[in-house]
C-alpha cells in the first residue's frame, strides 16, 4: 500500500493534443503559491526522452506526438534538482522531505493544468506508476511517496540531489560485450563522458580472449564459422554430383580452422578497441565491482585497483557456462569458452546437454568427420518448439551424431594426458539405477550458461538479484532496483539471450538515457535461429506456448514437408526440411509462430519475422507471390492443416 | 457416342486416335458445339506452371479438365516434356547450375576452413548436365502423374483456334483433334528471341531453350543479351570455370534497379566474367576448325571487331508464343508491338470465356509464382465462386547471378519517379557476409538498399539485397511490404544473428545524410 495512494484515474479533460514545443501549458495560475517554474512544461519534456518510449506499445510517437522525437524539443534544459508531479490536495509529504533537505522542488499539479490527463498517460508510460505523486532527482525517476522516503533513509536520494558533474563519468558500463559496446557508443555519440569495464575472467581451462564478449569470442560468430566449416564439408560431397571432380578422402584439419578464425576474432576485437578510441570512450581492462553509491573498483589483472564514479550506471556481464559440481569437470572438461579457441583437435568428444549451443556444437564437429555423442538429461532445446527440436535432433542422428538420452555426468576421471587426452566419464541414468562408462578424448559441457552478478558487489548498492538464476530483475526500460542503475543483456532477467537484442536494447536504453528518442526496446517476437546442420529457425510461440496461451481449438496450424532444389541433385533426403505456422482463428489467422527447418532458415526468417512485426496474417501469405525456387516460399503456400491429418510428404517435386 | 463423330482431318492418325479416345473416355466435339455439349469444362492450352496450375485447381473443384501441351524443338532442335518453361529450361536447371558453379566457390572457400582439397578442381559439364537433365525428367513424370491423380486430360498436342470455343490439336504425327470448351485459358508462354537479322544467328546460335540441354560443355562462350537471362547463365558458366564474354548493347536488367544491376556487373566482372559494353554482334560464322567467329560493332565509334567462340548464346528477351494458335479465329486480341495477348484485370481477353496468364500476357511480371497464382485466383474465379484478383503489385523476385540480387517493391529510380527526390529517402549499407571473412572473398559488392518514403512513418517502398541467399532474405521481406511496413517497424524486428538478412534490420544511414554505408563490427 502507498503511503498516499493519490490520483490514479484518467483526468477527463479533452483537449487537442498540444505541440509539445509550443503549448502553453501550465498556464499561470489566477491566485496560488509558488509560481511554477519559468516553462515548466518543457522541464517535464526533458524529463521524458530519458524514461519515456511509448512508441513500441502505443504508437504515439508516430501518430500523436510526431515531434517528440525531433531533436529541438527535446534540447529544452536539464531539469535538475527534484521534480515532482502530483496533485494539489497533498503530495505525502514528498514536498516537506525536499524543503528539510534545503531543496526546492519543482511541482507540477496535474489536476490544475490543461492536458494534465496527457501528462499523466506519459508519466505513467514512463515510470509504470499510475500514482501520483511521481518523483523525478536530476532526471532519474525515483517513484512516489514510499520509494521517495526509501530512498531518503538508504541516503540514495541525497546521492542524487547531487549535481552530475561530481562524477567522474556520465556512465559507466560495466561488460564488453554486445549489449555494453552498443550502449557506450551510443551514449558517447551522445556527447556523454563513457566508461567501460571489461575483464575476462579466465576459465577453469584457462581461456580467455579479448573486448567484445561472448558473441565475438566464445559465441555467434565462432561458431556459425565453424558451422560453415561443417556445411562446407557437406557442400564437398555434394559437389561431386554437381560435376566437380577430385579425391574422394577430403580431411579436415582443425588447427589451420581454429587459426583462421581466431585470426578472424582478433580483428574483431581490434576493430571494438579502435571504434571506442574513435568515440572518446574510456575503456578499461579490469573487474568492476560497485563499492557504494555512483562508485565502482576498477581491479586490472595485476591486482592494482581504481576507483570510478558515474551518474549512471548499466551492467552488461553476460554469462558463463555452466559447470556440473561433480568430481573432474572443472579439471578435465572444456565449455563453449574453451573449444573454438583450442589448439588441437578434440577428437572424440561426448557433449553434455542439450541447450543449442550443445547441438550446434555437437553438429558442427560431426561435420568435420569426428566421433560424436550428445548425452541429455531430458528435453531437447528446451524452450524452443518440440516438434522442430526432435526434427533437429533425428535430423543429427541420422548424420552421425549418437544420442545418450536420460543420462547424466556423474564423475570425469582422466585416464591419459594429452592433447587430446583421453577421459573416463561415468553417467548414471535419470531414471534409474543404470550407470554406464565411456572413454572419450574430450568432454564439452554445454548445460547451460550463469550469469556473472555474484561477485560485483551489487548488495552494496541495493541492486536485486534473483536469487535462483542471479539475474537482475529489470522494468521495461532496463532499469534495475536501483533507479540509476540498469542492466542490459543476458544479464537481465526475463529477456531473450540474443545478441541483437542486447545491441538493440543498450542503444535505445543510451538513447533514452540522453535525449535522442523515446523509443523502448520491443522484445515481442524477437527471432532467432539455432545453427545445427540443419538450421532451425523460429519467430513467435511455439506450438505448445501457443496451445498454452491461446488454447488448442482457437488455432490453426499448417505445415508441411519440403526438399530444397539444391538437395534433389546432390541426393540428398527428401521429407526432412520442414515449415509451419501457427495461426491465431480468434484474430484473422494472425500468425503467432513461425517455425522453419532447412537450409539457411536464419537468412529465411528474418524477413517472416519483419513481417509478424507488421501483424502477418495466413491471408497474406497466400497473397504474397513465392520468389523461386527458394525455401522461402514454401509459405505462401501452405495449404495443409495439421488439424486435418492430411500426409504432408512430398512426392516426386 | 454420336458425339465420337470426331471432325479428323488426318486420315493416317484416324484410327489410332480413335482407339485412343474411346480408351480415355474422351468424347470429341463437333465444331461449334453448343453450351453444355462442349467437352470440357476447362481447356488449358500450355502445360507450363500456369497452365497446369489452373488445370489441377479446376480438376480439384470437380471441372472436366483438359491441358494440351506440346513444345516446338528449338532451332537447334532440343525439345523437352510437360512442364513448361520453368522446369525445363528455366528457372529449376538454371539454379541448379547457378548451385553447381556456387559449390566450386565453396570449393575454394573450403581450404580456408580446414578442409585439404587440392587446388584446381575441375569441373565436368556432362556429369553436372546429366544429373540436372534428370531431376528436370523426373520433375516431367511428377507432371504427368499429377494430372493423372486429378483427373485432367493431358495432349501432347499442338493447339490452335478454330473457332472462340474450339481447338484443333496436332500430334506428333500429324493426327488432328478437335477438343471444345466452356472456358479456355492460354498459357503457352514465350521462347527465346532470336535475331533473325544477323547472319549466322539462327544456324550457329543457341539459346536458354538448349544450354541446359547440352550434352557436352559450351566451350568459350559468348553471351549476348543484359537480361537476367544472359546474366545468370553467364554467371554459371564462369563459375564453372568456362571462359565466358557477355555483350551490351546498352543497360543491364532493364527495369531493375540501375544501381543494383551495375553491381551485379562489377561483381561478375571482378570475377571473371568478361564484358563487351556498347557492342551489337552483326554476324556469326563458322570457322574451317568448327569455332564461331562472331564479328561485332562497337555502337559508339563504329569500330568492327572479331572473336572466336565455342559457343554463342542469345539471351535478348523472349517471345510470346502465341503465332501459332490462330488467335484471331477466336477473336482473341493481341499488342501489335509485342504479340502479347491483351487481357483485364480479371485475366480475360477480348472474347468473354477466354482468358491467359502467364508470359504470354502483356504487361505482366514473367516470372513462375506469378503465373501460378493468377492461375488458379482465375479458376477459383471460373469455379470456386471467388472474387479475388490477382495483385501484381510488389512481386519479389530474384535474379541468381554468382552474387544473387533479390528485390521486391519499387526500384530507387522508379520510386523518385513516381513520388520525388524530396519526398523519398534510401537507408543503404555495405555489408560482410561472415562467411567471407574467414574464407578471405571480398565483399564490394555485398550491399543492401531500402527504399521508403521521406514522411514518418516512412512507408517501405522497396527492397534490394545483393549478396549470398538473396531470394531467401527477400521472400519475408516481401511480405512485410505487403502488409505495409514502415522502415520504423522493420528497424524494430530484431536482427538474427550472424546472417547476411540482419543487415536489412539494421540500416541506419540514409543516402541523404552521405555516411559512410559501409557496416563495421557486428
Amino acid at each position: 500500500m502507498s503511503l498516499c495512494p493519490g490520483w490514479a484515474g484518467p483526468l477527463t479533460v479533452e483537449k487537442p493534443r498540444p505541440n509539445p514545443i509550443t503549448a502553453a501549458w501550465p498556464r499561470p495560475r489566477p491566485h496560488g503559491d509558488p509560481t511554477p517554474p519559468e516553462d515548466l512544461s518543457a522541464a517535464v519534456w526533458s524529463l521524458v526522452p530519458a524514461l519515456y518510449a511509448p512508441c513500441a506499445s502505443r504508437g504515439w510517437c508516430c501518430s500523436g506526438w510526431p515531434r517528440l522525437e525531433t531533436p529541438e524539443c527535446l534540447s529544452t534544459r536539464p531539469l535538475l534538482g527534484p521534480f515532482l508531479a502530483g496533485r494539489a490536495v497533498g503530495h505525502g509529504g514528498v514536498k516537506e522531505l525536499f524543503s528539510s533537505l534545503g531543496v526546492e522542488c519543482n511541482v507540477l499539479e496535474l489536476d490544475q493544468v490543461d492536458d494534465g490527463a496527457k501528462v499523466q498517460e506519459v508519466l505513467s508510460e514512463i515510470t509504470n506508476q499510475k500514482t501520483v505523486p511521481n518523483v523525478f532527482v536530476n532526471k532519474v525517476h525515483v517513484g512516489g511517496c514510499d520509494q521517495t522516503f526509501q530512498a531518503y533513509q538508504s541516503g540514495l536520494l541525497q546521492k542524487l540531489l547531487q549535481e552530475d558533474s561530481a562524477y567522474d563519468y556520465d556512465l559507466i558500463i560495466v561488460g564488453g560485450g554486445s549489449g555494453g559496446l552498443s550502449c557506450a557508443k551510443e551514449a558517447a555519440i551522445l556527447g556523454k563522458k563513457v566508461m567501460v569495464l571489461d575483464f575476462v575472467v579466465p576459465s577453469p581451462q584457462g581461456t580467455s580472449w579479448g573486448l567484445g564478449g561472448t558473441c565475438v569470442n566464445v559465441g555467434c560468430i565462432p561458431k556459425k564459422l565453424m558451422h560453415q566449416a561443417a556445411l562446407l564439408g557437406q557442400a564437398l560431397c555434394d559437389s561431386r554430383k554437381f560435376g566437380w571432380e577430385y579425391n574422394q578422402q577430403v580431411k579436415h584439419n582443425w588447427e589451420t580452422m581454429t587459426k583462421a578464425i581466431q585470426n578472424h576474432i582478433s580483428s574483431l576485437n581490434w576493430g571494438y578497441r579502435l571504434s571506442l578510441r574513435e568515440k572518446a570512450v574510456a575503456y578499461v581492462n579490469s573487474y568492476g565491482e560497485f563499492v557504494e553509491h555512483h562508485k565502482i573498483k576498477a581491479t586490472n589483472k595485476k591486482g592494482q585497483e581504481t576507483y570510478y564514479t558515474a551518474a549512471q550506471f548499466v551492467i552488461a556481464t553476460g554469462e558463463r557456462p555452466r559447470y556440473l559440481g561433480i568430481q573432474g569437470d572443472k579439471e578435465y572438461c572444456i565449455t563453449s569458452d574453451d573449444l573454438f579457441s583450442l589448439p588441437y583437435c578434440p577428437g572424440k568428444t561426448l557433449v553434455v546437454g542439450a541447450s543449442y549451443v550443445a547441438l550446434e556444437c555437437a553438429g558442427f564437429l560431426a561435420g568435420f568427420g569426428l566421433d560424436v555423442t550428445v548425452m541429455v538429461r531430458s528435453i531437447l532445446l528446451r524452450g524452443f518448439d518440440q516438434e522442430m527440436a526432435e526434427k533437429v535432433g533425428s535430423y543429427m542422428e541420422q548424420h552421425g551424431v549418437k544420442f545418450l538420452r536420460k543420462f547424466i555426468p556423474v564423475m570425469i576421471q582422466q585416464l591419459e594426458k594429452g592433447s587430446p587426452g583421453k577421459l573416463k566419464v561415468l553417467a548414471k541414468s535419470t531414471e534409474g539405477t543404470e550407470t554406464i562408462e565411456g572413454v572419450y578424448n574430450t568432454v564439452l559441457l554445454a548445460i547451460g550458461r550463469d550469469s556473472c552478478t555474484r561477485k560485483m558487489g551489487l548488495e552494496k548498492i541495493g541492486v536485486k538479484i534473483n536469487e535462483k538464476s542471479g539475474k537482475i530483475p529489470v522494468n521495461d526500460v532496463e532499469q534495475t532496483s536501483v533507479p540509476y542503475v540498469y542492466a542490459v543483456g543476458d544479464v537481465s532477467e526475463g529477456k531473450p539471450e540474443l545478441t541483437p537484442v542486447a545491441i538493440q536494447s543498450g542503444k535505445l536504453l543510451a538513447r533514452r538515457l540522453f535525449g535522442a528518442s523515446l523509443e523502448k526496446c520491443d522484445y515481442i517476437n524477437v527471432p532467432t535461429t539455432v545453427f545445427t546442420p540443419l538450421e532451425y529457425g523460429c519467430c513467435g510461440l511455439a506450438e505448445e506456448k501457443a496451445i498454452e496461451v491461446y488454447k488448442k481449438e482457437n488455432l490453426e496450424i499448417y505445415h508441411t514437408l519440403f526438399w530444397p532444389l539444391e538437395w534433389t541433385v546432390a541426393g540428398r533426403e527428401n521429407n526432412t526440411c520442414y515449415a509451419k505456422i501457427i495461426c491465431n482463428k480468434l484474430d484473422h489467422d494472425r500468425v503467432i509462430g513461425f517455425h522453419i527447418l532447412g537450409p539457411n532458415a536464419g537468412e529465411v526468417t528474418q524477413g517472416f519475422a519483419a513481417a509478424m512485426k507488421c501483424g502477418l496474417t495466413k491471408q497474406l501469405l497466400d497473397d504474397t507471390i513465392g520468389i523461386h525456387p527458394t525455401c522461402g516460399e514454401v509459405f505462401t503456400t501452405l495449404e495443409i492443416t495439421k488439424s486435418s491429418g492430411l500426409d504432408i510428404t512430398q512426392k516426386g517435386c | 457416342m454420336a458425339a465420337m463423330a470426331v471432325a479428323l482431318r488426318g486420315l493416317g492418325g484416324r484410327f489410332r486416335w480413335r482407339t485412343q479416345a474411346v480408351a480415355g473416355g474422351v468424347r470429341g466435339a463437333a465444331r461449334g458445339a453448343a453450351a453444355g455439349q462442349r467437352d470440357y469444362d476447362l481447356l488449358v492450352i500450355g502445360g507450363g506452371s500456369g497452365g497446369l496450375a489452373c488445370a489441377k485447381e479446376a480438376a480439384q473443384l470437380g471441372r472436366k479438365v483438359a491441358v494440351v501441351d506440346y513444345v516446338e524443338p528449338s532451332p537447334q532442335g532440343t525439345r523437352w516434356g510437360l512442364g513448361g518453361t520453368c522446369v525445363n529450361v528455366g528457372c529449376i536447371p538454371k539454379k541448379l547450375m547457378h548451385q553447381a558453379a556456387l559449390l566450386g566457390g565453396l570449393i575454394q572457400d573450403a581450404p580456408h576452413y580446414g578442409w585439404e582439397v587440392a587446388q584446381p578442381v575441375p569441373h565436368d559439364w556432362r556429369k553436372m548436365a546429366e544429373a540436372v537433365q534428370n531431376h528436370v525428367k523426373s520433375l516431367n513424370w511428377g507432371h504427368r502423374v499429377q494430372l493423372q491423380d486429378r483427373k485432367v486430360k493431358y495432349f501432347n498436342i499442338k493447339a490452335s483456334f478454330v473457332d472462340e470455343h474450339t481447338v484443333c490439336g496436332v500430334a506428333k504425327g500429324g493426327k488432328e483433334i478437335l477438343l471444345s470448351a466452356d472456358h479456355i485459358i492460354i498459357a503457352t508462354g514465350g521462347r527465346p528471341r532470336y535475331p533473325t537479322h544477323i547472319e549466322g544467328a539462327l544456324e550457329y546460335g543457341i539459346t536458354s531453350d538448349d544450354i541446359f540441354w547440352l550434352k557436352e560443355s559450351p566451350g568459350k562462350t559468348l553471351v549476348v543479351g543484359a537480361s537476367y537471362v544472359a546474366l545468370e547463365c553467364a554467371g554459371f558458366l564462369t563459375g564453372i570455370g568456362l571462359d565466358t564474354t557477355v555483350m551490351i548493347r546498352s543497360i543491364p536488367l532493364r527495369g531493375f534497379d540501375q544501381q543494383m544491376s551495375s553491381m551485379v556487373i562489377e561483381h561478375m566482372a571482378s570475377h571473371g566474367t568478361q564484358f563487351l559494353r556498347g557492342c551489337a554482334p552483326s554476324r556469326v560464322r563458322r570457322l574451317p576448325d568448327g569455332h564461331l567467329q562472331v564479328t561485332w560493332e562497337d555502337c559508339t565509334t563504329g569500330k568492327e571487331d572479331t572473336g572466336t567462340f565455342d559457343t554463342v548464346l542469345w539471351a535478348i528477351g523472349r517471345v510470346p508464343d502465341t503465332r501459332s494458335l490462330n488467335l484471331e479465329k477466336a477473336g482473341v486480341d493481341t499488342s501489335p508491338d509485342t504479340q502479347k495477348i491483351l487481357v483485364d484485370s480479371r485475366e480475360g481477353t477480348s472474347v468473354p470465356h477466354i482468358y491467359a496468364i502467364g508470359d504470354v500476357v502483356e504487361g505482366r511480371p514473367e516470372l513462375t509464382p506469378t503465373a501460378i497464382m493468377a492461375g488458379r485466383l482465375l479458376v477459383q474465379r471460373l469455379f470456386g465462386g471467388s472474387s479475388d484478383l490477382m495483385d501484381y503489385d510488389n512481386v519479389p523476385t530474384t535474379v541468381f547471378t554468382p552474387l544473387e540480387y533479390g528485390c521486391v517493391g519499387l526500384s530507387e529510380e522508379e520510386a523518385v519517379a513516381r513520388h520525388g527526390q524530396e519526398h523519398v529517402e534510401v537507408y543503404h549499407a555495405h555489408y560482410k557476409p561472415l562467411e567471407f571473412t574467414v574464407a578471405g572473398r571480398d565483399a564490394s559488392q555485398c550491399y543492401v538498399k531500402m527504399v521508403c518514403l521521406r514522411e514518418p512513418p516512412q512507408l517501405v517502398l522497396g527492397l534490394h539485397f545483393l549478396g549470398p541467399n538473396a531470394g531467401e532474405v527477400t521472400q519475408g521481406f516481401a511480405l512485410g511490404i505487403k502488409c505495409g511496413a514502415s522502415y520504423a517497424q522493420v528497424m524494430r524486428t530484431v536482427g538474427i544473428h550472424p546472417t547476411c538478412s540482419e543487415e536489412v534490420v539494421k540500416l541506419r544511414i540514409s543516402k541523404r545524410s552521405g555516411l559512410d554505408p559501409t557496416v563495421t563490427g557486428c
